[in-house]
């Protein structure tokens, strides 16, 4: 399995580290009801299918990444730093 | 048909004729008492034991492939009763004794051999990490033994002892620890569960959950709609679709776990050991064939199959701890589809929804658990109330922090 | 026999090796089947369950029966094709699987009693008595079971593994994958041609069938030599690709010198990592047996495999040659034998309607009902359309017809068709992305057909990646159709018809499973063992498939296949693992004071992957203890040095970088000045403990925060993570410098005093920080301890680290003090009650270590929420306390706590102990541990129980500060 990080270009699954669903960039907001902390830590839809989650650019440059994939198949469909739009919107903020 | 060796000699000499089907085919009836979604180890089991302990008989098993086909039947075929964590503990005890006495339970032969267990630990901390697990194991009732560097020379000389990276301080033996054939063990509830009235249907796959006013009452399958007060959803590797047909998002994420077997060999490694340092854990078949494995591939996938890195990284472990299988050769790697939860303990629980059931999150340590899981799995099903060596299975212990990670990760469904 | 005139071995360089013993010679280009062969050894191997004598069968790595071990000094290799295995001098191979002899095998009983042992019997027996199965059962059948041996010794071979990258990868080098590499390569491309034979060439070699006028091995010459020529052409010999990954990796074992006598400067195998833009699968095809009576005996072989060994080795299989066939291309094997004069005692054909004219007695319509001969075939009697015919024959061809070699195309879950007119499967369209099958492994069996669909599978690749392929006129070659009658078993005879030879299955196994209602492939496979050797069906799985179709009355379609899994042949673990042995396995890191440690006598043991010093010996010392003991009462006497440079440091910077420990911290560094150092507690998501550590304000905008050394990864992570996700836009930088600063615990009453002879020190408060000068060089000052005592770290740019170190205990050793290492750091932090990860073991929350004050109630932090779950306090928990045995008697972690009184179990258990260790300075042992409602029960006894250890004692719960509760000393 390769990703194609869009800092680094395309590189072997081994120098990436996995967390786990993109639900992980949902964090509720401070006081929100339990639920909602449970369905952010724990809860999955889980698809078998089209999935967005979130890797690491370990062994490059630190990047914290959004994949598009399926889970069936291993096709990967986009990958994007999910810092990036916020990275832009800073650069307009100055 | 009764099994027993004097059944063979009299069947071989009348040229294997007279052997009866091991389970019959069914059809769906319109109705049963309860459905059990799922035909491997953990739905089997809990058939027979709906029908056996429960005398639950108009029931039936919904497979949507072939019995056995899930996870029961990709293993590494490790059974043992090694958990720290109360919770834990009582039910892989309460399997293992259940285990003791498969083969004749079922009239058939699982092949559940206790040749001794040896968790290696590679530093003074890892050392009283495992006494505290063999110490809960022994308060349990089980068994351990806590063996130094020469102790695990004495069962394991094969061991690199004098160069690997992580060096070998001693390890933990669980004695009673060992193997079973697994495709077996789903054989041989299939047959028990066959034998009481259990109706086994196979390519039968589940495509809609029946609820009405909070109640389950039944479930569209490709071969009809069956109704039914009670369903379980014990299919583990595909849990969060089947739960998903109920409105429902479980706490589980899916991952793949490779494992591999070589070609036959005379007998070389009489133990089951396993190498946390190196997520390595290897045995070897009865047939010969070392069987092993390592981590997940930790990306979520439905594949039933993996990827080189992990491939490798398990390989070089077997490298680093016992050099003498290198010229042994991989014969088959494959994938299952492992049910991973934020605790890496399982859930066997009612849900929100009246008469609906779910047995999952067996991480990858399910197939120890087949006995224990169907027996509380009826328990509950057929009492509506936990089995008392399940109780902290529940769903919602993650929204109560009611925690049960003896790997100590956290809430990364990957990390268990 | 070997052939005159026949055969491309080089009959001038003959190569002694032995088998079994006995020495034999074969010629260089010979592989051990063909040299055994050619001296006449029909006998090479023992079944699997049966131990039936067994023969040579194929040409190639799909050998079932022909396997050996090879021996080399006190390495062995089981389980090696005879089929694979090229011959070198002094080559030592030896039959596996038989005792006490191969021609006598004592285990060849079991054949007698096959009977009993039909499919799944074991299932149903050995149940009876219960401890009977591990103490006898089972292991008989162990010693049974099982092929070759493993020596039991290290593999001290060299393996090694590479990466390889190319534009168009093409499997297999026969026809097809010839003509595709030769398009591709002149089109410019990057190309690897890999193939698993020494020799490219494939069938062009084995049949000699010709192209463009020329010889098949001629023209095979002239395309290899012209590939050889371009810079842009990769050619892999000896390399099986083994397995197909996604997005185009494939993995392949290259065999770099099991093909000749052992070299040290040579790997013995190189395991390949192959990332391809491109594929063409030109696998090739592999010849299916027949299923008759008796139909493993030695002598029976492919027709194909005899073709292989005539063409290629010059040696005739038999002299008397029977060849059996429902095709019309296996004829080629009759008329090639009888063209190089070996007599051909009958062709067999299973048509009734076939071709009858040949230069040998043809029979038409024709089923082996028996055949004879116990350690080779010597005779077969045949059932044909115009009667019965016993013939004498010491070498059985047979042909089942072909089956394109799909198994790649299976690697990524693709299920192969089905195609009825050639009776095979072929590989699903798109099955893997980026690769495209051609030729035979596609179902297209003539070699004009195989170069056509080569290089039309280049240029679709060429196309995908943008090239145009170069205009190129199609060879000429043979167009035969391909025709044949499916024969998947003799019926209404008796005897056993195998299926599968290594792992001893019949036809009446496969009806025995359906019969007992394994009806599904999955379960007939499971329950017979079809497949499961270590050809993995390759031979056998087609017929054992119509077998069971015509049992359960379905077709092959619907009867479906099991699943092809990666590897195409049986990988090493060594050459898989390949740099795994010894300390290989994992990175090390050294101290820069590691070898002034080692100067000293120190054991370094591991933490994490760093090495670390456990103790510095003095020569009177007989055990650590007394180091330990040494080492801990100088630190509370004078001074004492240690290297602490493994806590991870990340150097954070910007005009949010205050805001930002305050979001990942659960205490607050807003507020903290410049110049000074607080503790600080962080938190998972989840609210349990994530790690705890100093962390320094170096400046307005500027921290540098300290992590344990087992979480410095993590935390760098976590916090790229929580930036990334959460605060992108926030202005805060982080980069790990842990190794970029050597840093010093400087610790005791002398501390003050030993700085001061590195010049002026600033005088700092505890929890103080500031920059200072040595000599010429910048470093930290620090006034923080983990030992309680007055303490400093003092850190300098990496590479003076050894300097400093040296220097540092060189000072205090002139003031009565000295190094330490972590067995004393250990007891130190025990006697102070600090933790470690042995007690944040990722369980424990805040609550538990009674730290849940420091979750500041005045903002948002990560975990805290999470941490306010019910579950998460409460007198239930078990809570961070100290222990105190009421005798001087040892205690160890890992014990568990209970009640005195209460009986010892489960039920019962009150919690357990982290951590212990023996204080000199108090002359009693301490633990830290965990304890239900433990800051309740402070002063209660407790009894401590290690069953491993044999330890049962009663302990006083105290506060787990042991030492200067009040940190008087630590302030002084």
């Amino acid at each position: 399995m390769r990703l194609t990080c869009p800092l680094c270009g395309e590189r072997d699954r081994r120098e990436f580290y996995y967390y786990g669903s993109d639900d992980y960039l949902n964090r509720p907001s401070e006081g929100a009801a339990p639920d909602a902390w449970d369905d952010y830590l724990h809860l999955r839809t889980n698809p078998a299918g089209i999935t967005h989650d979130l890797w690491y650019h370990d062994m490059g440059c630190s990047s914290w990444l959004r994949v598009t994939r399926n889970t069936v198949t291993h096709e990967i469909h986009a990958v994007e730093a999910i810092a990036a739009p916020k990275a832009s919107a800073r650069g307009a903020a100055k | 048909m009764r099994y027993s060796g004097l059944k063979v000699i009299t069947e071989g000499l009348f040229g294997n004729k007279g052997w009866k089907p091991a389970w019959r085919d069914s059809a769906p009836k319109a109705e049963y008492d309860a459905i059990i979604i799922g035909g491997g180890g953990h739905g089997l089991s809990t058939a027979y034991y709906l029908a056996k302990n429960h005398g639950l008989t108009n029931i039936a098993v919904l497979e949507k492939g072939y019995l056995g086909s899930g996870n029961i039947g990709r293993n590494t075929t490790i059974v043992r009763a090694n958990y720290f964590l109360q919770g834990n503990s009582e039910f892989y005890s309460h399997s293992m004794k259940l285990w003791e006495g498969l083969e004749s339970e079922l009239n058939y032969n699982v092949m559940h051999s206790q040749r001794g267990l040896i968790n290696l630990f590679h530093s003074d901390g890892q050392r009283d990490a495992f006494a505290r697990r063999g110490n809960a194991m022994i308060n349990q009732g089980d068994d351990a033994i806590l063996l130094d560097r020469e102790g695990v020379r004495e069962h394991l000389p094969y061991l690199d002892f004098e160069q690997t990276r992580f060096p070998i301080y001693g390890g933990l033996l669980h004695p009673r620890g060992g193997t079973a054939r697994h495709d077996a063990v789903a054989w041989g509830y299939a047959r028990g569960a066959d034998r009481r009235g259990v109706d086994l249907i196979q390519n039968c796959e589940v495509t809609g959950i029946d609820i009405e006013n909070g109640r389950v009452t039944g479930v569209q399958t490709t071969r009809g709609a069956i109704r039914a007060k009670k369903v379980g959803m014990v299919v583990a590797g595909r849990s969060s679709q089947v739960a998903a047909m109920a409105g429902m998002r479980l706490p589980i994420e899916s991952h793949i776990l490779q494992a591999f077997v070589t070609e036959g060999l005379k007998p070389v490694i009489d133990h089951v050991i396993s190498f946390g340092m190196g997520h390595f854990y290897i045995s070897q078949s009865d047939k010969g064939g070392l069987v092993f494995g390592g981590d997940l591939d930790f990306y979520a996938s439905y594949a039933s199959r993996g990827n080189l890195p992990m491939v490798e990284h398990v390989m070089e472990a077997g490298m680093t701890l016992m050099p003498m299988i290198g010229r042994a050769k991989v014969l088959r790697s494959w994938g299952g589809i492992m049910d991973m939860s934020p605790d890496g303990s399982p859930i066997i629980d009612k849900t929100h929804i009246d008469g609906l059931f779910v047995d999952c999150g067996w991480n990858y340590g399910g197939f120890k658990a087949v006995p224990a899981s169907g027996w509380c799995m009826a328990h509950l099903m057929a009492t509506g109330e936990s089995h008392p060596v399940a109780a902290r299975f529940k769903l919602n212990r993650f929204a109560t922090g009611h925690i049960l990670d003896e790997e100590g990760t956290g809430s990364q469904h990957n990390l268990h | 026999m070997r052939i005159e005139g026949r055969g491309q071995i080089d009959r001038t360089k003959p190569v002694r090796f032995s088998f079994d013993g006995r020495d034999y010679t074969g010629f260089k280009g010979d592989i051990l089947a063909s040299a055994l062969l050619a001296n006449g050894v029909k006998l090479v191997g023992r079944s699997f369950k049966y131990h039936r004598p067994r023969g040579i069968l194929t040409a190639g790595s799909e050998e079932p029966n022909a396997m050996v071990e090879i021996l080399e000094g006190n390495q062995q290799t089981p389980n090696t094709r005879a089929t694979v295995q090229e011959l070198y001098d002094g080559l030592k191979a030896r039959s596996q699987n038989r005792f006490p002899a191969l021609s006598f095998d004592v285990m060849g009983v079991n054949d007698l009693a096959a009977p009993f042992l039909s499919a799944g019997f074991y299932y149903k027996t050995f149940m009876w008595p219960r401890p009977f199965w591990e103490k006898l059962y089972e292991p008989i059948i162990r010693r049974a079971a099982g092929l070759g041996r493993l020596s039991g010794k290290h593999d001290e071979g060299h393996y090694e593994k590479a990466w390889a990258f190319c534009d168009i990868l093409v499997i297999g080098a026969g026809p097809t994958g010839l003509m595709a590499a030769l398009t591709a390569a002149r089109a410019g491309a990057d190309v690897i041609l890999a193939d698993e034979d020494a020799r490219m060439g494939g069938r062009l070699l084995a049949d000699l069938t010709g192209v463009d006028g020329k010889s098949g091995p001629d023209w095979v010459e002239s395309v290899l030599a012209e590939l050889r020529a371009l810079p842009n052409v990769r050619l892999m010999s000896r390399t099986s690709v083994t397995g197909a990954y996604d997005d185009g990796t494939f993995g392949a074992l290259e065999r770099v010198s099991l093909h000749r006598s052992p070299a040290p400067h040579l790997p013995r195998e190189c395991f390949w990592r192959i990332v391809a833009g491109q594929t063409v699968l030109a696998a090739g095809a592999l010849e299916r047996p027949l299923a008759f009576p008796d139909n493993d005996r030695p002598g029976i072989m492919l027709a194909g495999a005899v073709r292989a060994y005539l063409n290629r080795y010059g040696v005739a299989a038999g002299k008397r040659v029977t060849l059996i066939a429902n095709n019309d291309a296996a004829r080629l094997t009759a008329r090639q034998l009888m063209a190089a004069g070996v007599k051909v005692a009958a062709i067999l054909d299973t048509r009734p309607d076939a071709s009858a004219v040949e230069e040998c007695p043809v029979y038409l319509g024709s089923t082996i009902t028996a055949t004879r001969g116990r350690l080779g075939l010597s005779g077969v009697t045949v059932a044909h359309a115009a009667g019965t015919a016993t013939i004498e024959t010491d070498c059985l061809a047979m042909s089942g017809g072909w089956n394109p070699t799909v198994h790649l195309t299976c690697h990524l879950n693709g299920r192969p068709v089905w195609r009825e007119d050639i009776a095979a499967f072929v590989p699903a369209p798109n099955a893997v992305p980026r690769l495209t099958p051609a030729g035979a492994c596609n179902g297209a069996f003539s070699t004009a057909a195989c170069l056509a669909e080569g290089a039309d599978a280049a240029r679709k690749a060429l196309a995908a990646l943008g090239r145009t392929a170069p205009p190129m006129a199609a060879p000429k070659a043979e167009d035969a159709p391909y025709t044949l009658t499916p024969f998947w078993q003799t019926p209404d005879v008796k005897g056993r018809q195998w299926l599968d030879f290594a792992n001893d299955v019949t036809t009446k196994d496969v009806r025995l499973s359906a019969q007992e209602n394994f009806a599904s492939v999955e379960h007939m496979k499971r329950y017979t063992t079809q497949g499961m050797a270590p050809d993995q069906g390759k031979n056998s799985n087609v017929g054992a498939l119509a077998v069971l179709a015509d049992a359960t009355g379905r077709g092959i379609p619907q009867t479906g296949t099991t699943t092809f899994r990666p590897p195409y042949t049986p990988v090493s673990i060594a050459a898989m693992g390949a740099g795994g042995r010894g300390a290989g396995f994992a990175p090390q890191r050294f101290l820069t004071s590691d070898q002034a440690s080692r100067d000293r006598g120190a054991p370094m043991i591991e933490a994490g992957l760093w090495y670390r010093p456990s103790y510095f010996p003095k020569p009177h010392e007989k055990t650590w203890r007394e180091a330990c003991d040494r080492e801990v009462l100088m630190v509370r006497a004078s001074v004492g040095v240690a290297d602490v440079s493994t806590l991870g440091k990340i150097d954070i910077q910007g005009r949010d970088a205050a805001r930002f420990l305050d979001l990942v911290y659960t205490n607050t560094f807003s507020t903290l000045p410049t110049g000074r150092v607080r503790y600080g507690l962080m938190l998972r998501e989840d609210g349990h403990v994530l790690d705890d550590g100093t962390t320094a304000r170096l400046g307005e905008n500027h921290y540098l925060m300290t992590t344990t050394t087992a979480a410095a990864g993590l935390v760098m992570r976590h916090l790229d993570f929580v930036h990334q996700a959460f605060c992108a836009d926030w202005d805060v930088r982080f980069i790990s410098v842990t190794e970029t600063w050597a840093q010093f615990a400087i610790a005791g009453p002398k501390a003050r005093d030993l700085l001061a002879t590195l010049g002026t020190m600033p005088d700092l408060p505890f929890m103080g920080v500031a920059p200072v000068t040595l000599g010429s060089v910048n470093a930290r000052l620090f006034r923080i301890s983990f030992s309680g005592e007055q303490g400093y770290e003092l850190a300098v740019p990496t590479r003076y680290g050894e300097a400093l170190f040296r220097d540092l205990v060189a000072r205090a050793e002139t003031m009565g003090g000295g190094p330490y290492g972590m067995e004393a750091l250990n007891v130190l932090r025990i006697e102070k009650g600090f933790i470690t990860h042995a007690e944040i073991h990722g369980r424990t929350t805040a609550f538990d270590i009674g730290m849940e004050k420091m979750v500041s109630a005045k903002k948002d932090c990560i975990g805290k929420a999470a941490a306010a779950r019910p579950g998460m306090t409460g007198p239930d928990r078990e809570q961070l306390v100290g222990l105190k045995p009421l005798s001087d008697a040892a205690i160890t972690a890992g014990a568990h706590l209970f009640t005195p009184g209460d009986q010892v179990k489960r039920e019962n258990d009150q919690g357990y102990v982290t951590s212990v260790g023996y204080s000199p300075v108090l002359n009693a042992w301490l633990g830290l541990g965990f304890l239900k409602n433990g800051r309740a029960r402070h002063g209660e006894r407790i009894r401590l129980v290690d069953h491993l250890r044999g330890i049962d004692l009663l302990c006083e719960v105290t506060d787990p500060v042991f030492h200067d509760k009040e940190g008087v000393k630590l302030r002084a």
